[in-house]
């Protein structure tokens, strides 16, 4: 039942998309200047439908209809209700569906609010975000259904992975699909502007909204996986430089640089070209990594079953677009005319531009290297966190440095003010970053030019808040993120420099002294739970100098549905430091091995990230009451 | 004077990298070579038959005194280069090595001609 | 002129990706050891299963074709290739040197009682340490060495029946 309502839904929206490309290019012929009702109207069905169309799979997912396979595949009737509802986008088939949502109502959006633009862009982008659509579509109806029946009907499904059974990872791909695919609206925006010759500043008024609520969710959306990999991974850290982590990662840098080229577009009207070119290579990497991520060619942690016939199609689809795009682009593309200062706000836009294509290109070259190597060459590497440390982190420092230095330019002006205050500045950083490192006593050299650095960028932000503060002007969202993207690096840097790990084997009884530290395990018991069964241990850790007392609880929990074995860390999060411990056993022994890690201002890292992102929503508040 | 107080500090805080005794962190070795046998975990994350087994092969060496690079030079004769997660510089590597750097100056360069046309002007 | 190379190299640069992208995709991509065929196994030092006396190198020189037989009574699949392993010990170019791996002697003997017992030579790894020296990641593994310690073939999982028809002819040759 469910599965004929979810297909009709389906086809009428592929053929709602034809509508609407059909009466876009009859509405180019006209000479009226608004667009037609009738697009409005067919506009509105669509993303009524689309909508109606998903809430018919978690519907099918909450009432456990296993007729449809992958409800079957991907559920069970015992599962928390929560995370029936979770599972819906927890596997391939449905997670296509959200990306089709966010396309359609990102469409009717833009359309929406885009009104004082100009007829023919607006309908161009509409036409080409429907192309985009109905790609989608077939790729859904065809290929990936969803709503695929099985008969006969199972009495119970396979159950959804357990490890994928958390709060950060059900909200992950929402967030991050409204950052990523939402930046197809720009793609289609972008491809939109070179049909019409509509370039400039009005151009970058009508995209800067969506590039903001695409960066804000992308960078949300990539941190709760990076806390779902945090507490459920059981690996103590928070990014792996693992090939889907690092697919997340590539349009962020993307959407970044061009938030801020798109300034310099809207402010001084140039870098047109720039702009469109990032706005296009946003979408493609979404596209790409999702290719990378779903055809299986990658050798990740994170598994989608995989399908060479999926990785086809959706190479297919990404080889048309970026072919169409780049032959477009070369027949528009003229040379203009560039009028730069080298101590001017461009100039350092431009060097933030520099370092996000740098990143890009490391990363992405990291991330498909070991497939070139195996095809080319028959040889397999592998490329992991110490080649992206090696390569990234010093250009950090370099960054951070430019990125306290840049706002404290004027636009046009070849004048910095306040030389004599940035070197205070960065003075008191030194002085910050050895008091630091004579507190704790551990460090390294990378890491004190990263803590030099980023304490650079904070002291800098400060004295702009504060100046804000004292002008009264409400431009305080570039400040925050930049703020918070110091204490990010800060925390980071200080977190990587003051961990303590220890990975060692115990017997029940038995105590392991390190530092100052001693951990006992003290008890081993198992217990019942509603869907698994679990071996929990009971370790007390003392620490003879700080008076610490306390118990950490590792589990092994065995689930049957479907038959895993996960193993959960016992965390105890705490404002300065958490400690973390992970116990796994070992066959045929009574040992267990146990990794203990002390982990400083993890808390820290999260909400800085947060903060990254506020900055973002805060803007689009600004805009948003400057425009209305 | 400026000059002279940043040499200051600068010394400063290379003198305390200095005072500290290189002792190979396990721990680190481990996360730097791959679990073969798991889906993208390190040795470190891993607790399988073989992680066990490499982690008494990386702390004996490590006991032997041999040095970092002995280690993964190694294993990498024994399990060939995808047990590491740096892949040594070589002839297969070279581009992966060389590509952002080379990005990052082509990058750095083409701003550097954007100003430097401005003056001529 | 140099717009056009330029437009060129970027439109072959993305031509170039997709391909490699495009063959990737029916490319098997599980990785094993079997790229270390033809190289020579260096460092040989096992220590014998019963006797006090160590396998080196010199020892496995003497024989034609020597096939190294990783294995534990634990392991359910070295049951599945037992009845080979018997087999391919009836070949005269051929010695079989079986290495215990993280095993209990006690339970090792039982499983030879048991299944009997292929091996010319057996040899003990408790901790599995010296396997790593021959590039073993799991159990069962095997690898065909000729008289001059360099790696004719290795055998990933339990060997099969086609293996044995590979071994018999190589060594038979």
């Amino acid at each position: 039942m469910l599965s004929n309502i979810g297909n009709t839904l389906l086809f009428l929206n592929i053929l709602l998309g034809i509508f609407i490309i059909y009466f876009s290019f009859k509405n180019l012929q006209n000479k009226k200047i608004s667009i037609s009702k009738n697009i409005y109207h067919i506009c509105l069905f669509q993303s009524t439908f689309i909508i109606i169309c998903f809430l018919t799979l978690v519907a099918a997912f909450i009432i456990s209809d296993f007729s449809i396979i992958t409800v079957y595949q991907n559920s069970h009737s015992l599962k928390p209700f929560f995370y029936k509802i979770s599972g819906t986008w927890g596997n391939h088939e449905g997670s296509l569906l959200l990306w089709v949502i966010i396309l359609t109502i990102f469409s009717f959006l833009f359309l929406l609010y885009n009104k004082s633009h100009s007829r023919n862009y607006r309908i161009y982008s509409l036409i080409i975000q429907n192309t985009l659509i109905l790609g989608f579509l077939f790729f859904l109806l065809f290929n990936s259904n969803p709503f695929s029946a099985i008969s006969p009907t199972p009495k119970e499904g396979l159950g959804l992975n357990p490890i994928l059974q958390d709060p950060a990872l059900a909200i992950h791909p929402p967030l991050l699909y409204i950052g990523f695919v939402g930046s197809s609206i720009y793609f289609s925006a972008a491809i939109a502007s070179l049909l019409t010759n509509y370039s400039g500043r009005l151009f970058a008024h009508s995209i800067k909204n969506w590039v903001l609520i695409s960066w804000s969710f992308q960078t949300l959306g990539i941190l709760a996986g990076s806390i779902w990999a945090y507490y459920e991974l059981g690996w103590g850290g928070f990014w792996f430089w693992d090939p889907v982590e690092n697919a997340s990662l590539l349009p962020w840098f993307a959407m970044t640089a061009l938030l801020h080229s798109l300034i310099v577009l809207e402010k001084r009207n140039f870098l047109y070209f720039w702009v469109i070119i990032l706005c296009l290579l946003t979408f493609i990497l979404s596209v790409t990594g999702t290719f990378l991520v779903r055809s299986g060619i990658l050798n990740s942690v994170h598994t989608f079953a995989n399908d060479p016939s999926r990785g086809l199609y959706i190479l297919v689809f990404l080889s048309l677009m970026i072919f169409g795009s780049v032959l477009l682009f070369f027949n528009k593309f003229k040379n203009s005319n560039y009028n730069l200062n080298s101590n001017s706000k461009e100039t350092f836009i431009l060097i933030n531009n520099w370092f996000m294509i740098f990143y890009l290109i490391t990363v992405l070259l990291g991330t498909v290297y070991p497939i070139f190597t195996e095809v080319l060459t028959d040889h397999k590497v592998s490329v992991g966190p110490p080649f992206y440390n090696t390569v990234i982190i010093p250009i950090v420092i370099l960054f951070l440095f430019f990125m306290s230095v840049g706002p404290q330019t004027q636009w046009i002006k070849n004048k910095f003010y306040n030389l004599n205050l940035l070197f205070k500045i960065l003075i008191a950083s030194i002085f910050i970053n050895f008091s630091i490192i004579y507190l704790f006593k551990s460090y390294s050299l990378i890491s004190n030019f990263i803590i030099i650095s980023a304490v650079f960028l904070i002291i800098a932000s400060l004295i702009d808040l504060y100046k804000l503060f004292k002008i009264q002007k409400m431009d305080s969202s570039r400040v925050i993120s930049h703020l918070s993207f110091g204490f990010l690096i800060l925390f980071i840097g200080l977190n990587y420099n003051f961990s303590l790990e220890k990975d060692f084997n115990l017997k029940l009884g038995e105590r392991k002294k390190f530092d100052n530290y001693s951990l006992e395990f003290k008890d081993l018991r198992l217990e019942d739970f509603k869907n698994y069964k679990a071996v929990i241990g009971e370790f007390k850790i003392n620490n003879s100098q700080r008076n610490l007392n306390q118990s950490l609880y590792p589990e092994i929990r065995i689930y049957e549905n479907p038959s895993t074995i996960t193993y959960e860390a016992s965390i105890r999060s705490g404002l300065l430091k958490d400690y973390y411990i992970t116990m796994s056993n070992i066959d045929r022994s009574d040992y267990y091995n146990i990794k203990f890690q002390k982990k400083p201002f993890m808390m820290w890292i999260w909400i800085s990230v947060i903060f990254i992102s506020l900055g973002g929503f805060l803007r689009l508040f600004q805009n948003a009451k400057k425009d209305y | 004077m400026r000059t002279k107080i940043i040499i200051f500090f600068i010394i400063l805080n290379f003198n305390i990298v200095d005072a500290k005794t290189f002792l190979i962190d396990s721990n680190k070795v481990f996360k730097n070579l791959r679990c073969l046998i798991c889906q993208g975990q390190s040795i470190a994350d891993s607790n399988s038959e073989f992680a066990q087994t490499i982690k008494l092969i990386v702390r004996d060496q490590i006991k032997d005194g041999k040095s970092e690079k002995e280690i993964y030079d190694f294993l990498i004769e024994k399990y060939g280069e995808w047990i590491v997660y740096k892949p040594p510089l070589n002839k297969v590597n070279f581009l992966l090595w060389l590509l952002p750097y080379l990005a990052f100056v082509t990058g750095g360069g083409i701003i550097f001609l954007l100003l430097k046309k401005r003056y001529n002007h | 002129m140099q717009k056009k190379i330029i437009k060129l190299f970027i439109l072959l640069l993305i031509v170039f990706v997709i391909g490699v992208f495009f063959i990737s995709l029916n490319k098997h991509s599980i990785y094993d050891t079997r790229s270390l065929i033809g190289q020579k196994i260096t460092d040989i030092r096992l220590d014998h299963f019963s006797k006090n006396k160590t396998i080196t190198g010199e020892d496995l020189s003497k024989n034609n074709f020597t096939l190294i037989n990783f294995w534990a009574s634990w392991c359910k699949p070295c049951r599945d290739e037992h009845s080979i392993l018997l087999k391919l010990n009836r070949e005269k170019n051929l010695k079989l040197l079986g290495v215990n791996v993280k095993d209990k002697k006690n339970n090792a003997l039982k499983f030879l009682n048991d299944l009997g017992n292929p091996y010319d030579e057996l040899a003990r790894d408790e901790l599995g340490k010296h396997s790593v020296n021959f590039g073993i990641y799991g159990v069962p593994e095997s690898i065909l060495i000729n008289k001059d310690l360099i790696i004719i073939k290795k055998f990933i999982g339990p060997i099969s029946k086609n293996d044995y028809e590979y071994i018999k002819n190589t060594v038979r040759k």
